[in-house]
């Protein structure tokens, strides 16, 4: 009966430790979201409802459509990059495994700023590339400033975050399993495309979901690679909140669209995804 | 009947352990056949140079008369099911089996025949819709099989398959297995370390240890008539015992002779004699050349197990009829229930080479000890030191004289018979234990020299040879 009774009581108690982290949610992410939906509805700095905002947004149409795009181009070379990767990966020594992790975080122990600045010198007309290659008389390549800049960007910085959780889903793969569609009748096309494939699929979701949501909503990388001729959604966002044009309605429909859009895109990638998320959990 | 898989001197390493030594070997078409060995024998790694998982280091792999060392899994004419199953967790029951078929291209009627049939021959009738991952380990199992035998393979490698299993389990699946490869005619060759497993099912057993194949015949033969000491050990119950073949037909042991059927080992020869315990009578003492005293009695259902001490040798006995502890009884048996077996290891005692180092001091083994009897020697000479092999001690690896690998362990009825490689000297030692060790580990064993008998090594020279 006592034993119960104090069962109980760890029970209510272990709910209250999550009071916080629902205090922090609605005050950090609720209300801020509510607030947005606020601003785009109205006409700032009055506070009358409008669609002014969203009608507002059509004429940067263009640069929605140019975010989307490169995101998308760099969540593809970082997915094709990141399969065989993390595939080696997971086949590699315990010891194997723990280096090639470490190698692949060490970046991250970097600022962001300073791995995108360090991007800027070598990417120079003066940098460092192009003094290489005029040591043989070819060059000088414009790299900074271009569209290419900001997708080698974005591969860069978020690599790591496809590689990982494609990793962890793999090295659950058992050798066996690989072994008997070998045994089977399957050549390696046929591994890959019956076996290995469709058991990394959590593990794609997750690594798409992670390189393409922080790519399509990125300023810093665009800023500071791209130039001031190719501005993304992120930068326009910025720009409505601290720059000249100062539009907080706008900017909070822009950000509005921005976010439904990445529901809709995360919602046909993960209607792929039939089974258990096992590898959202990275 | 043609042979069906040969295997030429496969020799295979690694990381510089050997772990098959060049291993022969004919499977011929048709037959149940199992490899039979303790954990670490090289039975696995013989099943995956067969499915083409491995590329031996040298030799030469036959399948129907074609070699075949190069020939990548999926081109093999042969299907494994996986220790652990291995099946797709991402299909179905249905897809899993039809995986080899649908990569054939054979036509969707087909396949839907031919898997839900083999569901059928395989007790899964209506089960082709489910996740695997929500069967349980003997309907796994089975699934592994039908997904395999569905391609209608022309052998099917079987690694432990049942070794997941509970005992029951293991049974009917064991009956299930062999009723299938009646009814198939496919050749299986099927992985296990369970002796009972290997007899029960098996057309031919290859009993293997260390890389090496000890004895590959009939599961009666092996049983009956066991090549060495390691291969009676392993398969069933036995009584092992040091014995001298004082000449064709005649054996000594036990402090008694015996007349047996074996000859050919020559004169006054160092052997092991085994004698199942099932083959053993009891009688009224004065009716047997062997008598002791009844030590325990176990009873196990069909039979009792007695343990008899005589002349200091424990013997195992199987029989009906039950004896009294303290009793004394007589044993006997045939001249055909008494197996002779050359010893693993030729002698019953070491002979080494040591020099005299120092005035009355030899070293052998890299030990430095007294030896008075060799102090008229010079320094440098060569001496003969035998060692017996109760003066070697095993002791935990700090103390030890020498760090040794244990190749085998046997039972004498008295004492454990340790049989271990020295590494730096690359020879092998026999010593005797109370302790049970374990097999294919080191070990630390401290040598007591000063028991040994030191002869100088001249005198040896063209005298006799034992």
């Amino acid at each position: 009966m006592t034993e119960k009774k104090s069962r109980r009581r760890t029970f209510d108690l272990s709910r209250l430790t999550a009071v916080p982290y629902f205090v922090w949610m609605a005050l950090f992410t609720i209300v801020p979201l509510a607030l947005v939906v606020w601003y785009a509805f109205i006409d700032y700095p009055d506070t009358s409802f409008t669609i002014s905002n969203f009608t507002g947004v059509v004429k940067y149409a263009k640069t929605f459509v140019k975010s989307i795009n490169l995101s998308l181009i760099s969540t593809v070379i970082c997915l094709l990059i990141g399969f065989p990767m993390g595939f080696i990966m997971s086949r590699m020594s315990e010891r194997g495994q723990r280096t090639m992790q470490l190698l692949i975080m060490l970046p991250m122990w970097m600022s962001f700023l300073l791995r995108t600045y360090a991007w800027m010198t070598l990417l120079e007309n003066e940098g460092l590339i192009n003094k290489f290659f005029s040591l043989f008389g070819i060059g000088p390549f414009t790299m900074i400033n271009t569209r290419g800049a900001i997708v080698l960007g974005m591969v860069y910085n978020y690599l790591p975050f496809m590689i990982l959780p494609l990793y962890s889903v793999m090295v659950k793969i058992d050798r066996s399993v690989i072994e008997a569609a070998q045994d089977l009748g399957a050549d390696a096309f046929h591994v890959f495309s019956r076996v290995l494939l469709p058991l990394s699929v959590p593990g794609i979701v997750t690594g798409i979901t992670m390189v393409f949501v922080p790519s399509v909503s990125t300023f810093i990388i665009s800023r500071m690679l791209g130039g001031g001729s190719n501005l993304l959604i992120g930068d326009l966002i910025e720009q409505q909140f601290l720059g000249s044009v100062y539009n907080p309605g706008v900017g909070s429909a822009m950000s509005l669209l921005l976010m439904v859009m990445i529901l809709l895109i995360m919602g046909i990638i993960n209607h792929f995804d039939s089974d258990e998320m096992e590898g959202m959990l990275v | 009947m043609s042979n069906i898989i040969e295997l030429k001197n496969i020799t295979l390493s690694y990381d510089g352990d050997k772990i098959l030594d060049n291993l022969s070997l004919s499977i011929e078409n048709g037959q149940f056949v199992t490899f039979l060995g303790p954990s670490g024998c090289g039975k696995t790694t013989t099943l995956r140079i067969i499915g083409g998982f491995l590329t031996p280091d040298s030799g030469d792999v036959f399948f129907d008369g074609k070699r075949i060392n190069d020939l990548p899994p999926h081109k093999r004419e042969l299907n494994t099911v996986f220790q652990r199953y291995a099946l797709f967790p991402h299909l179905n029951v249905f897809d899993n089996v039809a995986f080899g078929l649908k990569l054939q291209k054979v036509p969707k009627d087909e396949i839907k025949k031919r898997v839900l049939e083999m569901l059928e021959t395989v007790d899964l009738k209506g089960y082709d819709k489910r996740k695997v991952d929500r069967l349980s380990g003997g309907q796994q199992q089975r699934v592994a099989i039908a997904r395999a035998l569905v391609n209608r393979p022309k052998v099917l490698l079987l690694d432990e398959p049942l070794g997941a299993l509970d005992l029951k389990l293991r049974k009917d699946m064991q009956l299930e297995l062999l009723n299938i490869q009646r009814k198939t005619g496919i050749t299986f060759i099927y992985v296990t370390h369970d002796q009972e497993e290997a007899l029960t099912m098996s057309d031919k057993v290859v009993v293997m240890k260390d890389g090496v194949i000890q004895q590959y015949g009939r599961p009666e033969d092996i049983y009956n008539e066991p090549k060495n000491a390691f291969v009676a050990d392993f398969i069933g119950d036995s009584n092992i015992f040091d014995a001298t073949m004082v000449k064709d037909y005649l054996v000594s042991f036990c402090g008694a002779e015996f007349v047996c059927e074996d000859a050919g080992f020559g004169e006054n020869q160092p052997v092991d004699v085994v004698l199942r315990p099932e083959d053993i009578e009891i009688v009224r003492p004065d009716q047997a050349k062997v008598h002791g005293v009844v030590e325990g009695v176990v009873f196990k259902g069909v039979h009792y197990q007695m343990s008899v001490r005589c002349e200091g040798l424990e013997w195992i006995v199987h029989s009906t009829k039950s004896a009294a502890v303290g009793e004394e009884v007589g044993l006997s048996f045939g001249p055909n229930d008494i197996h002779i077996m050359n010893r693993l290891f030729k002698a019953f005692e070491n002979t080494l080479t040591g020099e005299v180092t120092d005035e009355g001091k030899v070293t052998a083994l890299g030990v430095e000890f007294d030896a008075p009897a060799v102090s008229a020697l010079a320094v440098g000479s060569r001496v003969k030191v035998v060692l017996q092999p109760e003066d070697i001690e095993v002791v935990s690896l700090d103390l030890a004289d020498k760090k040794v690998f244990i190749e085998s362990q046997i039972y004498k009825g008295r004492w454990n018979e340790l049989i271990v490689y020295l590494y730096e000297e690359e020879s092998y030692l026999m010593l005797h234990t109370d302790l049970d060790q374990q097999v294919a580990t080191d070990i630390g064993i401290k040598f007591h020299f000063e028991n040994a008998s030191v002869t100088p090594l001249e005198e040896m020279e063209g005298g006799k040879n034992d």
